[in-house]
C-alpha cells in the first residue's frame, strides 16, 4: 500500500514555543488514520501545515509523493475543529461560494449539492440562512461543503463534536463510505471509541514530538503484556490464588461470570505461550473463561503519555 | 487558482444586501436632507419674528436714524415715546411685552451721550440686535461730531474709496480671495470626503473580519485561499460597496434637496454657510467673470487624477491597517486601544490641512506632511488646487504606494496569524511578535 500523506521531520516554532519538533507520519492510501494526542500537542499545527494554512519551519510535506503546492488544494478537503459558516448567508448560496473556491464549476457544484441535500434530506433547507438552523443542522452542511469537491484526502478534527448520536453514526458511516470509494480520511479526535471503531492507523502526538504511529493492530500487538483474563473454579479458591501467586504475575480481574470463579489477569513469563497456560490451568481446576488482554486505544494513549510525562 | 473575483463578488453582494446597509443608504440623505431643511426653516422662522422697540431720546435729534418704518435689516420696529418719564416708559414697554426699551441721555457733548446710552429689556437681548444699534448709534454720534467740528459730512462720505486688490502670479495667473476660498473649498472638500471614507468604510472591513472570526468560518475559508488573496478581496469588495453607497448617497441627497425645496419652498439661498459668507465679503461686482475665472485657474485635469490616486492610494492603506485590527482582535470592544494610532494621523491631517494649508499651502508644515504616507492624501488633495509641482505629487504618490505595499505586507502577516488566534486580547509585543513567525 503506497502513501498519500508523507510528512517528513517537519518542525514549526512560534516565536520560542516548538508546536512540532521533527515530526513525521505516514497516511496509506484509502485508510482512516487517526490523529491522536492530548489538548496543545501540535495536531492543529500539524494539519493546518497539511492544508498550506501555515508554512513548516524545517521538512517537507509531500501529497502523493510531490511536494505540496497550492493546486492541491482542491484535493483536500478540511473540516477545523474552529468551524462556522456565514451566518447571514443563504445555506444553498454559501455551498456554492465555498465549493466554487475548491475550483469546482458553478454549475458542476449545484449537481453534486443536489446529489448531497437529497442524501441528507434537507432540500428545503437551500433558502435558508444559516442562523435560522440548529447546530446540527449547519454541522451537516458543513460536512458536506468539506466532501463536496471529492477530494483524496478529507481531514476531519473532531468531526462528530455538536450531532446527535443518531446524526453522528450517520456522519461515521458516510466517511467509512468515502474511504471505501477511495478516500483517505485523516481522522483526530478525542473519543476514543470511533478511533478503536474506525481507525486502520494511528500517530499520537505528545508535546510537539510523535511518539507512537502505526497500524493499529500492531501497535496493539506491541502493547499487549501477554496478560490473560482467567475465570477459574476449583475446590479452594484461595488455595488455587496462592499457587498461581507463586508461579505468575497475578492481578485481580473484575469481569461478569455465571460461576463463582476465582477471577484474575495473570501475566505470562518470557518464553510462555498462551497453550502453556491453558494447559496448565486446566490441570488445576475447571476454565470457565479465557482471553487475551488487548489495550484499548485509550489505554495506549493513557500509558504512553503517562510514560512520556 | 485565482479567487479574488469570486470574494469580490460575495463581499460586495452580502455588503449590498445586508438589511442595514440598504436601510442606511436610503435614509442617510433622507435624515442628512431633512436636517438642512430644519436648520433653514427654523433660522428663517426665528429671524421673521418682528421686534418692536421703543425709544425714549432726550436730545430729540439721535433717533432720527430710527425710521418709523420696519427695519429690513434688523427686523424692528422703532417707536419714538415723547413727553414721559423713564420710568413710565419702562413699565409701558414692559406692559405692552415690547421687546425693549433705548433710552438716550442728553449731555454736552457726542463723546458724553455715546457713554449714557442703555437699553432695557425683560430678557438679555440678541447680540446681534445690540451690535446692530451700536453700529447705527455710532455711526450717527460721529457724523454729528464731524458736522460739530465743522466738517461737510456729504464731502467725507464722497471721499469714501473701496480697495479690492487684484492678485497675479509672476506667471501671469490671476487670483483673487474669491478664486483662493475657492481653491480652500475644493480643497477641504477632498480632504473631508477621503476622511470620512476611510473612517465608515475602513470599520466596515474592519468589522466584516471580525464576524468571519467570530462565525468561526475563516478556518474553512483559509484553508482554500491565501490570506492575502481573502484580504484584498475583502477590502475591495467593501470599498465597492461603499463607491455604491456614496453614489446613491449623491444622487439621492440631489433629489431629495430639489424636490424638499419645491415642496416646502424653502428658500435655500437664505442659508449661509460660513464658507459662503467669507466668499460674500470678497466679492466685488463683476462675480460673473470671477466665477469663471475660477474655473480657469483651478488645476481641473490635476485636481480628478490626483484626486483618483491619493483617494484609492490612502483608502488602501488605511484600510489594511484596519483589516490587521480586526485579525488581531476578536470581538469590536477590543479594537478601541488599536485604533488609537490609526486615528491620530487621520485627524492630525485633516488639521494640518485644515489651517496649516490655508495658511501657507506652500510652508515648510504643509510641504512635508504632503509627503508623509499616512497624512499625505488628506494634506496633498488640499495642496493641489493651489498648485503644487508635479515632481512633488509623484513624489509623494511613490512614497504612498511604497508604504501601501509595506502596510499590506505587514496586515497580511498580522492578518495570517491573528485570525486564527481565539480567546485572548493581544498586546502590542504579541503582535509584533507575530510578524516573525
Amino acid at each position: 500500500m503506497s502513501s498519500i500523506l508523507q510528512a517528513n521531520d517537519v518542525v514549526k516554532t512560534y516565536g520560542t514555543y516548538t508546536a512540532l519538533n521533527k515530526v513525521s507520519i505516514e497516511v496509506p492510501k484509502g485508510s482512516i488514520f487517526g490523529l491522536l494526542g492530548p489538548n496543545g500537542a501540535g495536531k492543529t499545527s500539524l494539519i493546518r501545515i497539511i492544508n498550506q494554512i501555515t508554512a513548516p519551519d524545517a521538512g517537507n510535506v509531500l501529497l502523493d509523493g510531490e511536494p505540496l503546492q497550492q493546486f492541491h488544494i482542491k484535493d483536500i478537503g478540511y473540516m477545523p475543529e474552529e468551524r462556522g459558516l456565514y451566518k447571514s448567508m443563504k445555506v444553498g448560496e454559501q455551498a456554492l461560494y465555498l465549493a466554487q473556491l475548491k475550483g469546482l464549476s458553478k454549475a458542476e457544484a449545484k449537481k453534486r449539492l443536489q446529489y448531497w441535500f437529497e442524501k441528507f434530506e434537507i432540500t428545503d433547507w437551500w433558502n435558508k440562512k444559516i442562523q435560522e438552523l440548529s447546530k446540527g443542522m449547519a454541522q451537516k452542511i458543513q460536512f458536506v461543503v468539506t466532501v463536496l469537491h471529492q477530494p483524496k484526502l478529507l481531514i476531519f478534527d473532531e468531526p462528530f463534536s455538536g450531532f446527535d448520536p443518531i446524526n453522528a453514526n450517520r456522519i461515521k458511516d458516510e466517511i467509512i463510505q468515502l474511504r471505501d470509494e477511495g478516500a483517505t480520511v485523516i481522522f483526530s479526535t478525542h473519543r476514543m471509541e470511533s478511533v478503536e471503531e474506525m481507525c486502520d492507523h494511528i500517530a499520537l502526538i505528545h508535546k510537539s514530538n510523535k511518539v507512537l504511529d502505526g497500524k493499529l493492530t500492531d501497535v496493539k500487538r506491541q502493547y499487549k503484556s501477554n496478560t490473560y483474563q482467567v475465570g477459574i473454579a476449583s475446590q479452594n479458591n484461595e488455595q488455587l490464588r496462592a499457587t498461581l501467586r507463586d508461579k505468575f504475575e497475578l492481578n485481580e480481574a473484575n469481569f461478569k461470570s455465571i460461576d463463582d470463579d476465582l477471577k484474575v489477569n495473570i501475566k505470562l513469563n518470557n518464553g510462555e505461550t498462551s497453550n502453556d497456560l491453558l494447559s496448565y490451568l486446566t490441570s488445576v481446576g475447571q476454565v470457565n473463561h479465557f482471553v487475551e488482554v488487548i489495550p484499548s486505544v485509550n489505554d495506549i494513549f493513557i500509558q504512553t503519555v503517562a510514560n512520556n510525562n | 487558482m485565482n479567487h479574488l473575483p469570486l470574494i469580490i463578488k460575495r463581499e460586495y453582494l452580502t455588503k449590498v444586501r445586508n438589511k442595514s446597509f440598504i436601510i442606511m443608504t436610503f435614509l442617510s440623505p433622507l435624515i442628512f436632507i431633512g436636517l438642512i431643511m430644519l436648520i433653514t426653516y427654523l433660522t428663517q422662522l426665528n429671524n421673521n419674528k418682528e421686534r418692536t422697540v421703543s425709544i425714549v431720546d432726550e436730545t430729540g435729534t439721535i433717533s432720527q436714524v430710527f425710521t418709523q418704518e420696519t427695519d429690513e435689516e434688523s427686523n424692528t420696529k422703532f417707536t419714538l415715546l415723547t413727553g414721559i418719564s423713564l420710568d413710565d416708559a419702562k413699565k409701558q414697554v414692559q406692559e405692552t411685552e415690547q421687546y425693549g426699551l433705548l433710552y438716550i441721555q442728553n449731555s454736552s457733548t457726542p463723546e458724553e451721550i455715546a457713554k449714557q446710552i442703555k437699553f432695557y429689556s425683560e430678557d438679555s437681548p440678541s447680540q446681534k440686535f445690540i451690535s446692530h444699534l451700536e453700529q447705527v448709534l455710532s455711526k450717527k454720534l460721529t457724523d454729528e461730531t464731524l458736522i460739530g467740528n465743522g466738517v461737510d459730512i456729504a464731502l467725507v462720505q464722497d471721499s469714501q474709496t473701496n480697495v479690492n486688490i487684484a492678485q497675479e502670479t509672476f506667471s501671469g495667473e490671476r487670483t483673487s480671495k474669491l478664486i483662493n476660498y475657492s481653491k480652500l473649498g475644493f480643497g477641504l472638500a477632498a480632504g473631508y470626503l477621503l476622511f470620512m471614507f476611510i473612517i465608515i468604510y475602513g470599520n466596515m472591513i474592519m468589522r466584516s473580519v471580525i464576524e468571519e472570526k467570530t462565525n468561526r468560518i475563516i478556518e474553512v475559508i483559509i484553508s482554500s485561499v491565501k490570506p492575502v488573496q481573502l484580504l484584498m478581496g475583502k477590502i475591495i469588495g467593501t470599498s465597492l460597496a461603499g463607491v455604491t453607497q456614496f453614489l446613491m448617497w449623491v444622487i439621492l441627497g440631489g433629489v431629495m434637496l430639489i424636490i424638499f425645496s419645491m415642496v416646502f419652498g424653502v428658500d435655500l439661498s437664505g442659508m449661509q454657510t460660513p464658507q459662503q459668507e467669507l466668499l460674500a465679503q470678497g466679492v466685488d461686482p463683476n462675480i460673473q467673470a470671477q466665477i469663471a475665472g475660477v474655473f480657469q485657474s483651478l488645476p481641473l485635469a490635476n485636481l480628478v487624477i490626483a484626486f483618483f490616486v491619493f483617494f484609492i492610494g490612502g483608502y488602501l492603506l488605511y484600510s489594511s491597517l484596519y483589516a490587521a485590527i480586526g485579525a488581531a482582535v476578536d470581538n469590536e470592544t477590543d479594537t478601541q486601544q488599536f485604533m488609537m494610532p490609526i486615528i491620530m494621523p487621520l485627524v492630525l491631517a485633516v488639521y494640518v490641512g485644515g489651517f496649516t494649508v490655508l495658511e501657507d499651502p506652500h510652508g515648510v508644515v504643509a510641504t512635508v506632511f504632503s509627503y508623509i504616507p499616512l497624512t499625505s492624501p488628506v494634506v496633498m488633495l488640499m495642496r493641489i488646487p493651489f498648485g503644487v509641482p508635479i515632481w512633488q505629487q509623484l513624489l509623494s504618490v511613490v512614497i504612498l504606494y511604497i508604504s501601501f505595499s509595506g502596510t499590506v505586507w505587514f496586515a497580511s502577516k498580522i492578518y495570517r496569524v491573528g485570525i486564527l488566534m481565539y480567546g485572548k486580547k493581544p498586546s502590542y509585543k504579541e503582535i509584533f511578535k507575530w510578524l516573525k513567525y
